[in-house]
């Protein structure tokens, strides 16, 4: 093992990701137009998370106060009210979920269409017939959430974060490498006396201070806008990042261990970058979901990374505290790390 | 001067296909050793076998008179025949960043005057033209001082200007002393650079020795070509057997002497003769029956 063969790789290749400028722009872009996208999706007073066809309506904007139908309705919070000059035009965009639920105003049966097929519906119908019952007549009684309180933005933000990780470390050493593999430069640096070993560490170790450099910036430009709260120390989330960023690129290792098909290849990292994305809690938690469900999302180092992310950030643990979860992104690391090796070729 | 390579029995199979089919020779120090044949010959498999790139089906290399070793890899120098290098680099940080993977590399300044790269050392290694990426190719194979160079036709696609300029190069190399081993379908090219050549043809070597040898074994007498209209007298007359060939006649001939008094003597005007001696692209025809470059 040559040091200086290492550096002279790892050199190179960050040399050659910082001058490609769309790249690199692309990196920081990405994750903070994402950030930003949701931000204002979901933390604007506006946000609907329900729509509602009201008819008949001469606009397809209404004004929620001159909407005829129960006042408990028409004040829910999250449901956005669109206007249909007739049934027929209701009906058509209910039939193709456009919609979720349709009602007439003004009408003294309530009257109303809903699609079983639809969730939404399913939740506006029960909505719509609580709002119909006599007030009082429910007896709950709320409790305030004590502690601060975590927005949604703060427990997005580091799920975005990671998921960018995830692609930039899946496909920057996974197709990167295969692309180097059928161009012919892996072959033309088989012909030097670097090692496999030199050349893969020098990829892995490239590619988490990539990442991590990206991670700095995308961090400090988006928390600019969004003041983000972090409960725990800084330290414990680089920790926990530069782990779960060398267990991603030692993933696209695997990936990167053979082949010179650059359309296979995109396809196996859209193949475990997709279910990894949706099932490691980078949108919505998997709470409540199926036992099969949840143990596949274990098998994804992301969702171990952002497990304690989120702890530390949202709720102010400590490494000591993050420790299983640091534990299964090392060994995977350690796996990978073993499997791409063994399995790597130069030439094919 | 001592063998620095030696090839024994050396066959390379893909599936059904025999690309190399027990081929043998040796390789002296200090000399240039060309392995000519055209596209699909097996030249480049044998060069690649040799550089432990690829394995071998069945055979023995021996370098320096053993077993390839660890360390073969920082005494050889490649250029292979196509190739890709790190992005985004300018020339001069690709031959720093190769350099950086020897124990004992060249002076670069020395390996960047001799490939004359001077002038586009800071340009980016994609942005240059096909004449310069060769010869910055053929300087990262010079990186580490090599004892042995392969180059695997190292001007193939070259314009003829640009295969010169390159030729001027590998020639300050032989003279430095270095062993070189070089494949090419370009017959002037072997016989401008080459100490010694092995013709293959389907994977197999045909003929072996100097470019002179090579001649002077497979290839008789010279050929003088005539313009028709130089002739006065009938055809029917002419001395020589011949062949017309775009309004021009060809003479084969062993005696060249006889052959220029006679044609004096019959007052043949030899004002736009031209004589032209065989050379390697004649020895393949004749051993083989086809072109070089079929």
């Amino acid at each position: 093992m040559s040091f200086k063969r290492l550096w002279a790789m790892f050199y190179a290749r960050n040399l050659e990701f910082f001058r490609d400028r769309s790249a690199l722009g692309w990196n920081f872009l990405f994750p903070f137009l994402i950030v930003a996208g949701f931000g204002m999706i979901f933390g604007g007073k506006d946000y609907a998370e329900y729509k509602v066809g009201v008819f008949p309506s001469q606009y397809e904007s209404v004004s929620v106060s001159k909407i005829d139908l129960p006042s408990g309705f028409r004040e829910t919070s999250y449901i956005k009210f669109i206007g249909f000059k007739s049934f027929e035009d209701g009906i058509e965009k209910l039939k193709h979920h456009k919609i979720d639920f349709l009602v007439k105003a003004g009408s003294k049966e309530h009257e109303y269409w809903v699609s079983d097929s639809s969730p939404k519906g399913y939740i506006i119908e029960k909505l719509f017939k609580g709002s119909l019952l006599p007030d009082g007549k429910v007896v709950a009684g709320k409790r305030e959430i004590k502690g601060k309180e975590i927005r949604y933005i703060d427990w997005l933000f580091p799920g975005i974060l990671a998921m960018n990780m995830m692609f930039s470390a899946l496909w920057g050493v996974g197709y990167v490498v295969v692309r180097y593999r059928k161009i012919g430069v892996l072959k033309r640096l088989n012909a030097t006396p670097l090692t496999a070993f030199e050349y893969l560490s020098a990829q892995i170790l490239s590619r988490i201070f990539i990442l991590m450099f990206t991670l700095a910036i995308v961090w400090i430009g988006c928390s600019f806008i969004f003041s983000f709260k972090v409960e725990g120390s800084y330290f414990d989330l680089f920790v926990i990042f530069f782990t779960g960023g060398i267990c991603l690129s030692a993933f696209g290792l695997v990936i990167a261990a053979r082949g010179t098909s650059e359309e296979f290849t995109s396809g196996v990292v859209n193949f475990i970058s997709w279910p990894m994305m949706f099932l490691s809690e980078v949108w919505f938690s998997l709470e409540g979901s199926s036992r099969w469900v949840k143990l596949i999302a274990k098998l994804f180092p992301l969702t171990h990374m952002l497990a304690a992310v989120r702890k530390v950030m949202n709720d102010g643990a400590k490494l000591a505290d993050v420790t299983p979860e640091l534990a299964v992104l090392v060994f995977m690391t350690a796996m990978s790390i073993a499997v791409g090796a063994a399995l790597f070729s130069w030439n094919k | 001067m001592p063998d620095l390579l030696e090839i024994k029995n050396l066959v390379k199979k893909y599936k059904e296909v025999v690309a190399v089919d027990d081929i043998s020779f040796s390789i002296r120090k200090g000399t240039c050793f060309g392995l000519l044949g055209p596209n699909g010959a097996g030249k480049t498999t044998t060069i690649e076998v040799i550089e432990n790139i690829i394995p071998p089906t069945s055979g023995e290399i021996l370098y320096k008179g053993k077993q390839r070793l660890s360390s073969f890899k920082q005494e050889v120098g490649i250029q292979f025949q196509q190739t890709a290098l790190l992005s985004s680099l300018t020339l001069r940080e690709t031959l720093i960043t190769f350099k950086n993977l020897y124990n004992d590399p060249a002076d670069i300044e020395e390996i960047i005057d001799i490939c004359n790269l001077r002038e586009i050392q800071k340009r980016l290694n994609d942005k240059i033209s096909g004449g310069q990426k060769q010869r910055l190719m053929l300087a990262l194979a010079m990186i580490n001082k090599p004892e042995l160079l392969f180059l695997d036709e190292p001007s193939t696609g070259l314009d003829p200007q640009a295969r010169r300029n390159l030729w001027s190069i590998v020639q300050k190399i032989k003279e430095k002393g270095n062993t070189i081993i070089l494949t090419t379908h370009y017959m002037e090219e072997a016989q401008h650079l080459c100490d010694e050549i092995a013709i293959m043809d389907n994977g197999k070597i045909i003929a072996r020795g100097t470019p002179h040898q090579l001649i002077k074994e497979h290839c008789e007498g010279v050929t003088v070509i005539l313009p028709k209209n130089s002739i006065k007298i009938p055809l029917s007359q002419f001395p020589f057997r011949f062949r017309e060939i775009n309004g021009r006649l060809e003479i084969r001939t062993n005696d060249i002497n006889s052959c220029l008094n006679r044609l004096l003597s019959e007052h043949i005007d030899l004002t736009e003769m031209i004589v032209r001696s065989p050379n390697l692209e004649n020895v393949f025809l004749n051993l083989t029956g086809k072109q070089l470059r079929d």
